[in-house]
C-alpha cells in the first residue's frame, strides 16, 4: 500500500486531518466526499478532466534541466514547470477538478480564498470557462501586494472582496470564505485552494495535483534513467508539494517541503485545530492562532495541510524553512542564471537548494517551480530598487 | 416533586422551567470585553435563565462582524481563557453559566484539563460550534466525567436521519441554528428557525433553543412559539459595545417581557 493512500473514514492521515467544521457544513462535506469518490472512479469524469487539462491548461508541463545553475551548485537541477500552465501556476490543476465536480453536483457558484491571488485567478478562470459565478476573498494586505492578480480576477468576471479582519492575509481570507459558505452552502461550492480544510479537501486536492508528481517522475526517469535523489517544493498549505510528493513517496526519493521562516508550522510541531483540520499550527500558549509573516503572500499561513504533518511525524518528509532574505537572493539567481523569473513561493524551494547544495553534490534534485513571477514583479521592484 | 438526577444542572433548570410554562432566554456575552461582568449581572437581573460566556478566539468562523469585533477587542485587551474563567468564578450569580468557545481552545489545553478548569470556575456547560458530532467523542467523554454539559448544535442543512443522533448526544439543551449563516442581526426571523426547531421538538425532549439570527424581542417571541427558548448574541453584544452594560440589562428585560407575553 502507498504511504500516501486514502485517508481513514474520518479523514485522518495518521493523527491529522478530520472534519472540524460548524454543523451547518457537515452535510455538505459528506455530500462532497461522496461526489468526489464517485466522480474519481468514473472514467467519464476522468476523461473530461484530462481533456481540459490537456487542451486548456497546457498539460503536461515540461521538465527543464538548469545547466547553468546546476553547474554552479554542483547538482543536476531539474524544474517541473508548473509556471507554464495556463494562469501561471499549479493551482489550475485543482481548480479545474473542483469546478467540474461542482458543476456535476449542480452548484452554480464558486467561493474561494486566495493568498498570492494565483488560486483566485485560477478559480475565476474556471468559473469563466464553465459559466459559473465566482467570489474570491483575499486579505487586504495581499490585495495590495498582489494587485495585478486582483485586476486579473476582476477582468475574468469574478468578485473580489478584501478581508480586513485579523492579520488581513490568507488565514483571514479562509475564515471569510468559510463564513460565506456557511450562508450559501445550498448553492455554492467552496473551492479550497490547498491540501487543507476539512475532509475530503486534503485528499481531494491531493488527487487533483497528483498529475504533476506522476508526470515529473516519468519525465525524470526518461531524462536520467532514475527517480530524483531529492524532490523539493515550497509549502504554504502544501498543495504543490503534495502533488510532487505523491508521485515519489513510494520511491527512494528524499522529500523536502520548504516553509517560510515566519510561517514555519511544521518546525514548531504543535498540533492545533483551525480551518476544519487538525494539523501543525502556529499558536500561542492559549491556542490562539498566530499570524504568519512572509514576503510571499502564498506562503503567509500559520498552518499546513494535515498530510504534511503526518509525513513529517513519521519521518518520510522533512520541512526546513528559509528566510525572506534567502528567498530574495534565490528569486534573482534563477532569473539571471536561467532566464526564468519564479514566483516568490517556489523561490523558497530554490533558496533551500542553494543552502543545502554543498551536501547535495552530484545528486539529481527535482524542484517544483509552482508558479511564475509576474505577479511579484511590482513588489520586488520596491525591494530590489534595480 | 421528585429530584432530577439524570441531567446536569443546566438541563435540570431548563426542564423545570419548561414544565412550569416558562420560555428560556440565554443571552451571549463576550468574555473579557470591557464591562462584560456588569453586563452579565444586568442580564441575569433582567430575567436571563442562563448566560453563554463567549471565550474569544483568533479565528471565529461562526461569528459575524459584531461578535468578531468584540472578540478581537477582548483579545487585544489581554483576555485569555484563563483570565475569563478566573473572572467568571467571582460572578456569584444564581443562573447556570455556559461557555461558547472554539475547539482549539479546548484542544490546546487538553480535554481533561480544560473540563476541570470549567468545573472549577463554576461553568456547567460548553458550546463548541466547530466540533460536530463525528469529532466530539473525546471532548464529550472528558466533559461528561467532569460533570460539564456539552450542548450540541443542529443546523437546517441536516437530513432528518441526523437529528436524533445529535439530540442523543446533547446535554443541557439542543442549540437549533436559526439560519444558514453566521451570528449577526437580521431584519426578520428566517423561516428555517421555526422549521428546524419543530423538526427537533418532534424527535427529542431535550430543551430546544433557537440561536443565530434571533435579533430582537419580536423575533424571540416568534421563535418561542415553537422552540423552548432562544439564545441571543449579536443583538446583546452590539448594545454592550455601543451603550455599555446597562443597555444590555434593558434589552434583556424587553426580550423577557416579549417572550413571557
Ligand atoms: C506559485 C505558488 N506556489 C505555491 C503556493 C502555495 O500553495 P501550496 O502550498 O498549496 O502549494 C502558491 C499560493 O498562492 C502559489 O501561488
Amino acid at each position: 500500500m502507498s504511504l500516501m493512500a486514502e485517508p481513514s473514514a474520518s479523514g485522518r492521515f495518521g493523527e491529522f486531518g478530520g472534519r472540524f467544521v460548524p454543523e451547518t457544513l457537515v452535510p455538505a462535506c459528506m455530500e462532497l466526499e461522496a461526489a468526489f469518490t464517485e466522480a474519481w472512479a468514473d472514467p467519464t469524469f476522468r476523461a473530461e478532466l484530462d481533456h481540459v487539462l490537456h487542451t486548456y491548461a497546457g498539460r503536461p508541463s515540461v521538465l527543464t534541466q538548469c545547466h547553468n545553475l546546476g553547474q554552479q551548485l554542483g547538482i543536476r537541477l531539474l524544474l517541473k514547470r508548473e509556471d507554464l500552465n495556463h494562469t501561471g501556476s499549479h493551482k489550475i490543476n485543482n481548480v479545474l477538478g473542483q469546478a467540474l465536480l461542482a458543476k456535476r453536483m449542480g452548484k452554480r457558484r464558486l467561493v474561494a480564498e486566495t493568498g498570492a491571488g494565483q488560486h483566485g485567478v485560477a478559480s475565476a478562470t474556471a468559473a469563466a470557462l464553465l459559466g459559473m459565478e465566482c467570489k474570491v476573498y483575499m486579505g487586504a494586505v495581499d490585495v495590495e501586494r498582489q494587485a495585478l492578480n486582483v485586476f486579473r480576477m476582476k477582468l475574468l468576471g469574478s468578485e473580489v472582496e478584501a478581508v480586513h479582519s485579523g492579520s488581513r492575509t490568507l488565514k483571514d481570507a479562509v475564515n471569510e470564505a468559510m463564513r460565506d459558505w456557511v450562508a450559501t452552502v445550498e448553492t455554492s461550492h467552496y473551492c479550497l485552494g490547498s491540501v487543507m480544510g476539512p475532509h475530503p479537501y486534503p485528499w481531494m486536492v491531493r488527487e487533483f495535483h497528483r498529475v504533476l508528481g506522476d508526470e515529473a517522475r516519468e519525465q525524470c526517469i526518461g531524462l536520467t534513467g532514475d527517480v530524483p535523489d531529492v524532490a523539493v517544493a515550497c509549502v504554504g498549505g502544501g498543495s504543490n508539494a503534495i502533488g510532487l510528493f505523491s508521485g515519489l513517496v513510494d520511491h527512494r526519493t528524499r522529500l523536502v517541503g520548504v516553509e517560510p521562516a515566519g510561517g514555519a508550522a511544521v518546525a514548531r510541531a504543535q498540533p492545533g485545530v483551525v480551518h476544519g483540520m487538525r494539523s501543525y499550527l502556529m499558536q500561542d500558549e492559549y491556542g490562539q492562532v498566530l499570524e504568519a509573516h512572509s514576503i510571499s503572500a502564498g506562503l503567509d499561513y500559520p498552518g499546513v495541510g494535515p498530510e504534511h504533518s503526518h509525513l513529517a511525524s513519521i519521518g518520510r518528509a522533512e520541512y526546513p524553512n528559509v528566510t525572506d532574505a534567502e528567498v530574495v537572493e534565490a528569486f534573482q539567481l534563477l532569473s539571471r542564471s536561467e532566464g526564468i523569473i519564479p514566483a516568490l513561493e517556489p523561490a523558497h524551494a530554490l533558496a533551500w537548494i542553494v543552502r543545502a547544495a554543498p551536501d547535495l553534490r552530484g545528486q539529481t534534485v527535482l524542484m517544483n517551480l509552482s508558479g511564475r513571477g509576474d505577479k511579484d514583479v511590482a513588489q520586488m521592484m520596491d525591494v530590489l530598487k534595480l | 416533586m421528585t429530584t432530577d438526577l439524570t441531567h446536569g444542572p443546566m438541563e435540570r433548570a431548563f426542564r423545570a422551567s419548561r414544565a412550569a410554562g416558562r420560555k428560556l432566554l440565554v443571552p451571549y456575552i463576550t468574555g473579557g470585553y470591557p464591562g462584560w461582568q456588569d453586563a452579565l449581572r444586568a442580564a441575569v437581573a433582567a430575567g436571563a435563565d442562563a448566560i453563554e460566556i463567549g471565550i474569544p478566539f483568533s479565528d471565529p468562523v461562526m461569528d459575524g462582524p459584531v461578535i468578531q469585533q468584540a472578540s478581537q477587542h477582548a483579545l487585544e485587551s489581554g483576555a485569555t481563557p484563563v483570565s475569563i474563567l478566573h473572572e467568571a468564578r467571582g460572578l456569584d450569580v444564581q443562573v447556570p453559566l455556559a461557555v461558547m468557545l472554539y475547539y482549539n481552545t479546548v484542544h490546546h489545553a487538553g480535554h481533561e484539563r480544560f473540563a476541570a478548569q470549567l468545573r472549577d470556575a463554576g461553568i456547567v456547560a460548553a458550546i463548541v460550534p466547530d466540533l460536530p458530532l463525528e469529532e466530539a467523542g473525546p471532548w464529550c467523554a472528558a466533559a461528561d466525567a467532569a460533570g460539564v454539559e456539552t450542548v450540541m448544535l443542529a443546523a437546517p442543512t441536516a437530513p432528518d436521519s441526523r437529528l436524533p443522533l445529535i439530540a442523543a448526544r446533547a446535554r443541557g439543551f439542543l442549540y437549533s441554528v436559526g439560519l444558514l449563516g453566521v451570528t449577526g442581526e437580521r431584519s426578520s426571523l428566517a423561516g428555517t428557525a421555526t422549521a428546524l426547531a419543530a423538526r427537533l421538538k418532534a424527535v427529542t425532549d431535550v430543551p430546544v433553543l433557537v440561536g443565530v439570527g434571533v435579533s430582537n424581542a419580536e423575533q424571540a417571541a416568534e421563535a418561542v412559539k415553537v422552540a423552548d427558548g432562544v439564545v441571543q448574541g449579536a443583538s446583546v453584544v452590539r448594545r454592550l459595545i455601543e451603550h455599555g452594560p446597562d443597555a444590555v440589562g434593558e434589552y434583556v428585560a424587553s426580550v423577557r417581557a416579549a417572550i413571557d407575553a
